[in-house]
Formats: structure tokens, C-alpha cells, sequence
């Protein structure tokens, strides 16, 4: 084996990165050009809305309720050390509503649907579906990804803030049984420290991360390779992406908003 | 009329196509036979356009494949996948009214189910059929269901890839019989790509033997049997010595 090797493998293994985040990023700008440009399938679009929208409501209000009343309890304990333990209403709701719930709420989508897309479309992929759409005049760029990621990136928001209401009742039900704050005391902390900035901003964060989400799923299953070992490696991949950048956009997004 | 002019095209380093030349007459029946693996399919995808030609022309018609308008090319066009390419999530008559359902031959909904049906009487399927989804067909009827689909909008010209593959005898008979039937009722230009001689004989006019990437043998199926060429013998009478390497 030549002394290079090594190099040459780390070459190649840039190398195929930087391919993969090109064919990504022209992937990416075809899905957005094709968004304007008819045939539309609204049928497609309303079917996506419900599989990303309405059924990842359950899995994300769990997350979302959970991480409030763990949230309280930990702001509390931490609060109690300098005397801060009113606090815990504000905090919670702003913590959720700028951060946990859009990025928990984003990797909790992009686990349940970023995945399942990439799986989808990975088999119509294995299977000669996607020739068939092909041969029935039927683009797939259009039928497939442009309803999946409109409906994503007008989902994730809505999911975002039912997911923020639910994290911050979950505070609330922490706060006021389990910590002894008064009913009507947390609900004023929660309303007057939060402002409709935070809550943009994590709308459009959960714009941003469902877009995010759709994309990777139907970049990874368009692109699988062949057999149930690929289309298993494309899911894993679409989920792998996915939170990655989700986390990555996150902070991007943050310093947009927040930095002073 | 379909021709294909010294068309070539590589995967890397592997050189599928290397040459091949081939006309296709209209209302013909063309057979493509040839070993697993001797790129048959790649040949069909690339006269489709889902598969570019690295160099060479492929006409339609006198035109260009590639610089024909897409819609009105395809429109010309159905095909019947090897693995029936069936949408899992569209019931049985959306699957075979689908062209008619969308797009520029799109139609109303009740007319489209009312030709699905009768596209799927067509091929010996029960109009019960038609509400139920692919993955509750057998492998047969889901064969039967590409097949309504593929003649769904009435084409010009039809493809089939390995029709009968993963049939039993019986079930490859039927279907080789309704492709015979179908495309001399419709008057319609087929080629299929199959290493079933009992689909040949059943389907072919013409018959062409594609082998190293180039079109080794051609001429009407009733020459077929008498010619001399040493890979067209031992093709069609399945022996593993000859001039087409067993191992491969």
C-alpha cells in the first residue's frame, strides 16, 4: 500500500462531500424554481400536509410537553441558588418559544419525516416508479418533492407553535402542582415577558427547518441506491442531514435575530 | 419509426452500449433478446430519454429524442416495467387512468375510472379490481394492471421490459398472448426486451440480438431458428458453450 493512501483517502472522501453538497444545493434551487411553475398536484400537496402537518402532531406535543415541565423543574433548581425562582414562568415560555420548541419540534420532524419520505421515495425509486412517472409525462421533481416541501415548510411552523403552547402548559402544570407557584401569577409572568419577536422568531425558524426536512428526504431518497440497502442507507442519511442542519440553521438563525 | 445510429453509453468504466445501430419500423413488433446484464434496458431507457446516450442519435419519427418537446414525446408513448412500477399509495383504476388524470390528455374523473375498467376487462381483470391497491394484486395481475396502464392512453408505440419475468408458465402465456393481441388490435410500434424464447415467438415480428454492446443479429422471427449465426444458436437453444461466455 503507497504512503499516500491515506491522503487519498481523505481526498476522496472530500471530495465526494463536496460533490454531494452540490448536487444539494442545485437539487435545492430546482425544488424552489419548480414551486412557481405549474402543473401544480394539489391533491399530492393536501396529502403531504396531513402526513407531515396532522400526524406529527402527536409526537411533537409529547416532546413539547415533557421538555416544559423538565424545563421548569431545571430552571427552578438552578434558580433556587441565587434567590431567582420566580423566574421559572418567563424563562420556560421563552426558552420554548425561541428554542426548544422549534429545534426539538424540527428534530422530532425530521426523525418521523424526513425518514419516512426518504424511504418512500427511495423504493419508488428501487422499484422503477420514478421511471414510470417519468414515462407518464409526469415530473417527479413536481409530483414528488414540490408538494412535500411546500407542505413542510407551511407545517413545521403550525406544529412549532402548538408545540410551544403545549411546552409552555407543560410548565404550567409543573410549575403551579409540583413547584407551588400561583395559577394566575405564572400565567401573567409567561404573558408579560413574552414578546411577539420571540414567537417569529421561532416561526420562521420552523419555516426554515421544515424546508430543511422535505428537502433531505427527497434529496436522499431521489438519490438512493439500489436495493433495501440503499434506500435503508438513504433514510438513515435524509435523518442524518436533517438534524444536522437543523442544529447548524439554528444557530445561524439566532445570531440573525438575536445578536446584538 | 424508431432508429438508433451507433449509440453508445458507459457507467464509468463499463461499457454497455458500444454501437449499437437499429431501426425499428412502425407497426412492427421488435424483440430484443441478449443475456442478463448486455444492456437491454439501458437501451430502452435510452430511447425513452431516462437514460442520455453518451454519443450517437436516436430518432423518432426523423426527429431527435433529445431535442423533441418532452410531453408531446412521451404522450407517444407506454410501458410496462419488468416489476410493474405500480404507485403503492393509488388504488388499482388510478394506476391505470393516471395519464388520464393529470396533465394534457387529462379527463373527467368518471370517464377516466370508466376507461380504466375497461382497459382493465381488457387484460382479463374484473372491474372489482379496480378499487383495490397493488400491494393486494398478485404478481399476474399486477403484470395485467402495467399492462392496462401502459395502453391506458392509447399510444403509438409500447414498451415491454421483461413481461414475463417472475411468471409461471401459464400466467407468462397469457400475457404474451395479450401483448400480441394488443398491439395488433391498436395497430401500435412495440419493442420488448425479454430472454423468454417462448415470449419471442409469441410477440416478435422482428427480432434483434443485442450482445458486447452492439446489435449482433437482426431479422423476422420466422429466420430466426434457421440462421447461422453462432450467438443467436446458442441463445435460443440455452447452451453454455459457444461464443457468448456463460460466465460473465
Amino acid at each position: 500500500m503507497s504512503i499516500l493512501a491515506p491522503v487519498a483517502a481523505i481526498g476522496r472522501l472530500v471530495l465526494g462531500g463536496l460533490a454531494t453538497l452540490g448536487r444539494l444545493a442545485l437539487f435545492g434551487v430546482e425544488a424552489v424554481s419548480h414551486l412557481f411553475r405549474p402543473p401544480f398536484y394539489p391533491k399530492e400537496f393536501l396529502h403531504a400536509l396531513m402526513q407531515i402537518g396532522w400526524f406529527s402532531l402527536p409526537v411533537v406535543g409529547m416532546t413539547a410537553l415533557f421538555t416544559g415541565g423538565a424545563l421548569a423543574l431545571q430552571i427552578y433548581a438552578g434558580g433556587a441558588r441565587f434567590s431567582a425562582e420566580s423566574v421559572v414562568p418567563s424563562i420556560v415560555a421563552i426558552g420554548m418559544v425561541r428554542e426548544l420548541g422549534p429545534v426539538l419540534g424540527g428534530l422530532m420532524v425530521a426523525a418521523r419525516v424526513a425518514s419516512s419520505i426518504a424511504a418512500e421515495i427511495g423504493t419508488m425509486k428501487v422499484t422503477e416508479q420514478i421511471d414510470a412517472l417519468v414515462t407518464l409525462s409526469t415530473h417527479p421533481m413536481k409530483y414528488l418533492t414540490v408538494p412535500r416541501v411546500l407542505a413542510a415548510t407551511l407545517a413545521v411552523p403550525v406544529l412549532v407553535a402548538v408545540g410551544d403552547s403545549i411546552g409552555i402548559f407543560g410548565g404550567y402544570l409543573v410549575g403551579v402542582n409540583r413547584l407551588g407557584f400561583n395559577p394566575a401569577t405564572y400565567l401573567k409572568n409567561t404573558r408579560e415577558f413574552l414578546e411577539w419577536s420571540d414567537i417569529a422568531s421561532g416561526l420562521w425558524k420552523g419555516a426554515a427547518f421544515g424546508f430543511i426536512v422535505a428537502l433531505m428526504g427527497c434529496f436522499y431518497g431521489m438519490h438512493s441506491g439500489r436495493g433495501a440497502q440503499g434506500v435503508g442507507r438513504a433514510t438513515k442519511s435524509a435523518v442524518v442531514a436533517a438534524s444536522v442542519l437543523i442544529l447548524a440553521t439554528n444557530y445561524i438563525l439566532t445570531e440573525v435575530f438575536f445578536s446584538a | 419509426m424508431i432508429t438508433l445510429t451507433d449509440v453508445h453509453k458507459a457507467f464509468g468504466s463499463n461499457r454497455v452500449l458500444r454501437g449499437v445501430n437499429l431501426t425499428i419500423p412502425s407497426g412492427e413488433s421488435m424483440v430484443i433478446i441478449g443475456g442478463s446484464g448486455t444492456g437491454k434496458s439501458v437501451l430502452l431507457k435510452c430511447i425513452l430519454g431516462l437514460v442520455h446516450a453518451d454519443t450517437g442519435s436516436i430518432t423518432l419519427d426523423g426527429e431527435d429524442v433529445e431535442t423533441a418537446s418532452r410531453d408531446t414525446f412521451l404522450a407517444r408513448f407506454g410501458m410496462l416495467f419488468q416489476g410493474g412500477a405500480l404507485f403503492d399509495s393509488l388504488p388499482v383504476w388510478q394506476n391505470v387512468a393516471f395519464r388520464l388524470l393529470r396533465g394534457s390528455l387529462k379527463r373527467p374523473k368518471d370517464e377516466a375510472r370508466a376507461i380504466a375498467i375497461e382497459k382493465l376487462r381488457r387484460v382479463g381483470l374484473k372491474p372489482e379490481t379496480a378499487d383495490l391497491f397493488p400491494a393486494e394484486l398478485s404478481g399476474g395481475m399486477q403484470k395485467r394492471v402495467g399492462l392496462a396502464r401502459a395502453i391506458a392512453a392509447e399510444p403509438e408505440i409500447i414498451f415491454f421490459d421483461e413481461p414475463t419475468t417472475g411468471l409461471d408458465p401459464i400466467m407468462a402465456g397469457v400475457i404474451n398472448q395479450l401483448i400480441r393481441e394488443i398491439v395488433t388490435e391498436m395497430g401500435a410500434t412495440a419493442m420488448t426486451i425479454t430472454h423468454d424464447m417462448s415470449s419471442v415467438r409469441a410477440i416478435a415480428d422482428r427480432v434483434a440480438m443485442l450482445h458486447d454492446g452492439v446489435i449482433q443479429w437482426t431479422g423476422p422471427v420466422t429466420e430466426m431458428d434457421a440462421t447461422a449465426d453462432p450467438y443467436v444458436q446458442q441463445f435460443i437453444h440455452g447452451r453454455a458453450e459457444g461464443p457468448i461466455e456463460a460466465v460473465r
